[in-house]
């Protein structure tokens, strides 16, 4: 009886220790899914990236409509998931109603700064600076001066990745034609590689060589048509230069995969009611150079980049932000 | 010249997006007209576009592809039939589970076939359909008028866009001028009068589904393999829905059908082209142009086009009475 005691007992303490230790962190994934090649595999990589390296484990779900985002977060937060990560500005409005329910949690949010509470740490890109960098190399490599750019859904984040590139655009080649296209006003533009494919065809009968694609899975059938059409094409988010070698002069990288890691890494001593602009000076944003685009990009393109980075840290260049007054000086 | 040129470039790619609605909208046709409706156009194109673009990846075979897509196209229309022909059911709601059980399994299988979370990988050369080049259509690029018109709109499109323009007549001349059409047509006006004449309902309507089943694959193949280079969820992206809009516009008949799908891509080339349009002051929104073929689905809906008859016992399940 005293044995069995004592062996409930201790099952009992492990049961409770196990359940204190339990709390993994979590992470929830926008409507393009984890496997976009793009900005939600980045946040999947990070993740991953931390599994790996600590042997933890992680809680994640991908929504399929807009209506699970408050019922994912909460769940998790019900689980005992801390710290939970959720990406992309569409989970603003079920956060702010979550992270109150749930003081205790921590939340960490990307593409977001304008949320208050104590619990959420906001982490906003600029991606306008990086789309200012693959903009003027998009100019540069640029053989007809005429260049293209294709979002996903139509809303202000992607307007800046367009203000920023044509910026960056204007700025090595001020004579330099930017055509701009969207592929839809509903979240369905995330995932058509076919509108992707033939809105890149328009864009190279108009005259353009290089085309920025800021669209999710929609951008992988820009960089195929790209490929197929002998035109360079610029990837997003994470670095997709190896998807078609050659053909992809660079990608803007974004990276939401480091953010992810440093909140997963932190665990529950995550600091939170604070706001991260990430930006070139902290490496938040950039461009990728690999053995795949070596042979593209030329010493002069690096030099002029490098130039152009160094002067944006430095406050002597200011890349305009969309977001900051919804209008583009250049277009 | 210019405004010549983009007059042809615009057609081009008309002509590349309503190909796979002809496909789908040829596809619901023969079904409907065989008294099948069928709002599972989108599922089956997606379930063909996804296999076909899985066997292509898999074996770096096209035709192989095009062959999976037809077959498991075939293999859901079937599974219609046995729901609304077999056993009465009701054929809304048997398309409406088709639908939803191609957007689900073709995300979970391609999942665990391939990790890629459920698109496929990118095809190779041999893996995708190719442009043709038509006979001399580089030599002729600079005659004027005529060349362009030859060398970019007639020439360089992919197999399955002349086999789609080519299904046009097909399905006029066995629609009506053959005893087989003749029939289907009557399948699904008068199933009574048919069996009357002692010909077999169930037979034509399985005969209606499975041609249902063919064209919808080629529609799906042509999106993965053709158009696109590999799957991606989701991928027909409500293509189905236009087809099913088009062939009401069309009331039912297939060179109308044709018109329409090339009226339907012929807008979306224009919101392609044209983000935001300005004529004089006034500034059209680019969300306008994306919605125009919506907009233009529902005023052909209410009716601006006239009275549009379906077969009259479309939808309803034949039962012989004893």
């Amino acid at each position: 009886m005293t044995l069995m005691r004592t062996f409930l007992g201790a099952a009992a303490t492990v049961a409770i220790s196990t359940a204190a230790a339990v709390a993994d962190p979590a992470v929830i994934f926008d409507l393009g899914g984890k496997f976009d090649k793009s900005f939600n595999e980045a946040a999947f990589n990070g993740a991953t990236r931390w599994a790996e390296e600590t042997g933890g484990s992680f809680l994640e779900v991908e929504i399929q409509s807009e209506a699970q985002r408050e019922q994912a977060l909460r769940r998790f937060a019900e689980r005992g998931a801390n710290p939970i990560v959720v990406t992309g500005f569409g989970y603003a409005s079920a956060l702010d109603t979550v992270s109150k329910e749930f003081p205790d949690t921590k939340f960490a949010i990307i593409d977001v700064n304008w949320l208050e509470g104590d619990n959420i740490r906001q982490i906003a890109f600029a991606e306008h600076e990086g789309s200012y960098l693959v903009g003027m190399l998009a100019a540069m490599a640029s053989e007809s001066n005429t260049v293209g750019f294709i979002g996903g859904m139509d809303i202000p984040l992607i307007s800046r990745f367009a203000c920023g590139y044509a910026q960056g655009v204007k700025a090595a080649n001020p004579d330099a034609t930017v055509v701009q296209n969207m592929t839809g006003t509903t979240p369905a533009a995330w995932n058509d590689p076919v509108k992707g494919g033939e809105l890149t065809r328009t864009q190279i009968s108009q005259g353009a060589d290089v085309i920025f694609a800021a669209a999710g899975g929609t951008g992988l059938g820009v960089l195929q048509t790209a490929a197929d059409e002998g035109v360079l094409s610029i990837g997003v988010d994470s670095n997709q230069n190896h998807l078609h070698p050659g053909s992809v002069l660079t990608s803007m990288l974004k990276r939401v995969d480091n953010a992810v890691y440093d909140v997963f890494s932190a665990g529950e001593d995550l600091e939170t009611g604070v706001t991260l602009a990430m930006g070139l000076e902290n490496n938040g944003v950039g461009f990728s150079l690999d053995e795949f685009n070596e042979s593209l990009l030329t010493e002069e393109m690096r030099a002029a980049v490098a130039e152009a980075s160094a002067k944006i840290i430095a406050g002597e260049v200011v890349v305009h932000d969309y977001m900051s007054d919804e209008s583009c000086p250049v277009n | 010249m210019e405004v010549f040129d983009t007059i042809i470039q615009i057609s081009d790619s008309a002509v590349r997006l309503a190909i796979p609605l002809l496909l789908a909208c040829l596809a619901g046709l023969f079904s409907e007209r065989g008294g099948i409706f069928d709002i599972g156009l989108e599922g089956k194109m997606l379930a063909a576009a996804f296999l076909s673009a899985g066997v292509a990846a898999a074996t770096g075979n096209v035709w192989l592809g095009l062959f999976a897509g037809i077959a498991v196209s075939v293999v859901l229309a079937l599974i219609h039939g046995v729901a609304s022909i077999t056993f009465r059911g009701d054929q809304l709601i048997s398309g409406v589970a088709i639908n939803f059980l191609a957007a689900g399994l073709t995300v979970v299988i391609g999942q665990a076939w391939f990790g890629l979370g459920g698109r496929t990988p990118a095809l190779p050369g041999d893996g995708r359909f190719s442009n043709l080049e038509w006979p001399v259509a580089d030599a002729l690029k600079d005659v004027p008028v005529l060349g362009p018109v030859y060398s970019e709109l007639i020439s360089g499109h992919t197999f399955l866009v002349y086999v789609a323009l080519l299904i046009v007549p097909l399905s006029w001349y066995v629609l009506f001028r053959t005893r087989f059409g003749l029939r289907l047509r009557a399948v699904g006006e008068n199933p009574g009068a048919v069996d009357t004449a002692g010909i077999s309902v169930v037979k034509l309507r399985y005969s209606a589904v499975i041609i249902c089943g063919v064209l919808c694959g080629l529609a799906g193949a042509y999106l993965s393999t053709g158009l696109a280079a590999g799957f991606v969820k989701d991928m027909s992206a409500g293509r189905g829905f236009i087809a099913l809009a088009a062939l009401i516009f069309a009331k039912w008949r297939p060179v109308q059908a044709l018109m329409a799908c090339l009226l339907f891509g012929l807008l979306e080339a224009i919101a392609n082209r044209y983000q935001s349009i300005e004529i004089g002051a006034l500034e059209i929104p680019v969300q306008f142009m994306q919605a125009l073929p919506y907009i233009l689905t529902v005023v052909i809906l209410a009716g601006f086009i006239g009275k549009a008859i379906p077969p009259k016992a479309g939808g309803e399940p034949y039962v012989k009475e004893r």
